[in-house]
């Protein structure tokens, strides 16, 4: 459920510091009824044009905090919300060039009452501003 | 049983399309329910409170009861979850299972629900060793019984032994009209084609439901006629609904004090599709059912992929199916602006 609305049309961009591209971003929602913990979201596998992300690359940004997805799993009381709309940044050196990529997101939670720990996936082609 | 009192309530999970999206807000769905009749208001907070169950500042409670009082409707139902995984590596301690209920029955408490629903897979044992409490926060904790499960499931009787034995009148049952599936819903066929199962498989499935063939010999049959990834999906859920007898309701009445009007579909002629709920109404009203039933909308991640989802429409049309179904009087057509 909510398959579609997992990767955000706003919010992709590269991540500057020091007037460097370190990495990129963008905005990811849980495709669930409800928000649950951090530590029952076992991984967000992020794919750019076909390349899969290293899982220590990707960082998960909320009220001015980050966490790596090993962190995340042991944080018990942050709370991914329903709808809410979480900064997802990946470390990648240059960051990406001008122009459309292509997006897979992958987000595999820990629901306490299903019997197998589903994982689901968001395709999008958003665009990096030149 | 003597006498039944049906209200007419809503699940406002009903709405969770346009709350996601953040098309609606919390009043706005209160209001529209309102405008229904629908004046039992339930709630998954976990979805439309942020950051529950952690603690919410006393203005999101005091926002609520004005709501409440605004729009003429009554809290009924907190549905709780409690995350017994939220330890990779551990199963949650008993004791700090029965903490986590605590924590739920005091914000029911707080929202003014005379219910608080537990997820079915919770341990009876952890339910009971909370009873007391609840009793002391006068809310009563209704286990859901949702399909696969049923009852007439041994985990069910399980729940049902140890309620009795508990003594405890704080202790029940939310059956989920779910499980009285006898129809292969129309949406979820359409959406397995979608998704890419061939005409004649998803035909085989759909006929197979019908003539209630179990479910292992449909997953073999299938596998049998080529069917690969959601060909399987789709006969798979073959096992995790079934077309059990409303009926079953009636040993369980006396702990029966809500209800899920769960639906997928309401057809144009205001009928829903799979579930039957003109059966279901004789059966709650010869138990003399006194309680809500709650709709619970849950078509909109069926259909979501292809199509617009009008939660509000739906929900309208099963409210009003209910109307005709408890016997109410129709209301009069709305006066031209």
């Amino acid at each position: 459920m909510f398959d579609k609305y997992m990767i955000c049309e706003d919010g992709f961009e590269n991540v500057m510091t020091d007037g460097r591209a370190v990495g990129f971003a963008f905005l990811a929602r849980l495709p669930y009824y409800r928000g649950i913990g951090f530590s029952m979201v076992e991984d967000v596998a992020v794919t750019v044009d076909g390349e899969a992300v290293p899982r220590d690359a990707v960082r998960v940004t909320k009220s001015g905090r980050s966490w790596t997805l090993d962190e995340m799993e042991t944080e018990y009381t942050e709370r991914w919300n329903f709808g809410e709309k979480v900064r997802i940044v990946v470390m990648k050196d240059g960051g990406l060039a001008p122009g459309r990529h292509a997006l897979t997101l992958a987000e595999r939670l820990r629901i306490s009452y299903l019997p197998f720990v589903p994982t689901t996936r968001d395709s999008k082609e958003l665009e990096i501003a030149a | 049983m003597s006498g039944f009192d049906i209200k007419r309530g809503v699940s406002l999970y009903s709405y969770q399309e346009e709350y996601f999206l953040g098309q609606k807000s919390l009043e706005d769905l209160i209001a529209v329910s309102a405008e229904m009749g629908a004046c039992g208001i339930e709630v998954v907070s976990e979805q439309t409170f942020a950051d529950f169950p952690n603690p919410l500042p006393a203005s999101i409670y005091d926002n609520w009861h004005a709501l409440m009082a605004k729009y003429g409707t009554t809290p009924v139902c907190h549905d709780f979850m409690l995350d017994y995984k939220k330890y990779k590596d551990r199963p949650m301690p008993f004791e700090e299972q029965v903490a986590s209920c605590k924590v739920d029955i005091d914000h029911a408490a707080r929202l003014g629900c005379p219910f608080t629903r537990s997820l079915v897979s919770v341990a009876p044992e952890v339910l009971v060793a909370c009873a007391d409490y609840a009793e002391s926060k006068n809310v009563r904790i209704l286990i859901e019984v949702h399909a696969p499960l049923h009852f007439d499931h041994p985990w069910i009787i399980r729940h049902a032994e140890a309620f009795e034995k508990s003594g405890s009148d704080y202790l029940g049952f939310l059956p989920d009209m779910g499980m009285f599936l006898y129809r292969f819903p129309r949406v979820w066929k359409e959406k397995f084609i979608r998704d890419g199962v061939p005409q004649r498989i998803a035909d085989y499935i759909d006929q197979a439901y019908e003539d209630r063939v179990l479910s292992e010999y449909v997953m073999l049959e299938v596998e049998k006629m080529g069917g690969t990834g959601p060909a399987m999906a789709m006969a798979a859920t073959l096992r995790h609904n079934a077309a059990f007898e409303p009926r079953r309701m009636l040993d369980f009445m006396h702990r029966i004090w809500n209800v899920h009007g769960k639906f997928y579909e309401m057809t144009d002629e205001g009928i829903e599709y799979s579930i039957p709920y003109d059966e279901i109404f004789r059966i709650l009203k010869k138990g003399g059912y006194k309680g809500y039933i709650c709709s619970e909308y849950e078509g909109n991640r069926w259909i979501q992929d292809g199509f617009p989802v009008d939660s509000i429409e739906q929900v309208r049309r099963q409210q009003e199916m209910f109307k005709k179904l408890i016997g109410e009087p129709a209301l009069a057509e709305p006066a031209l602006a």
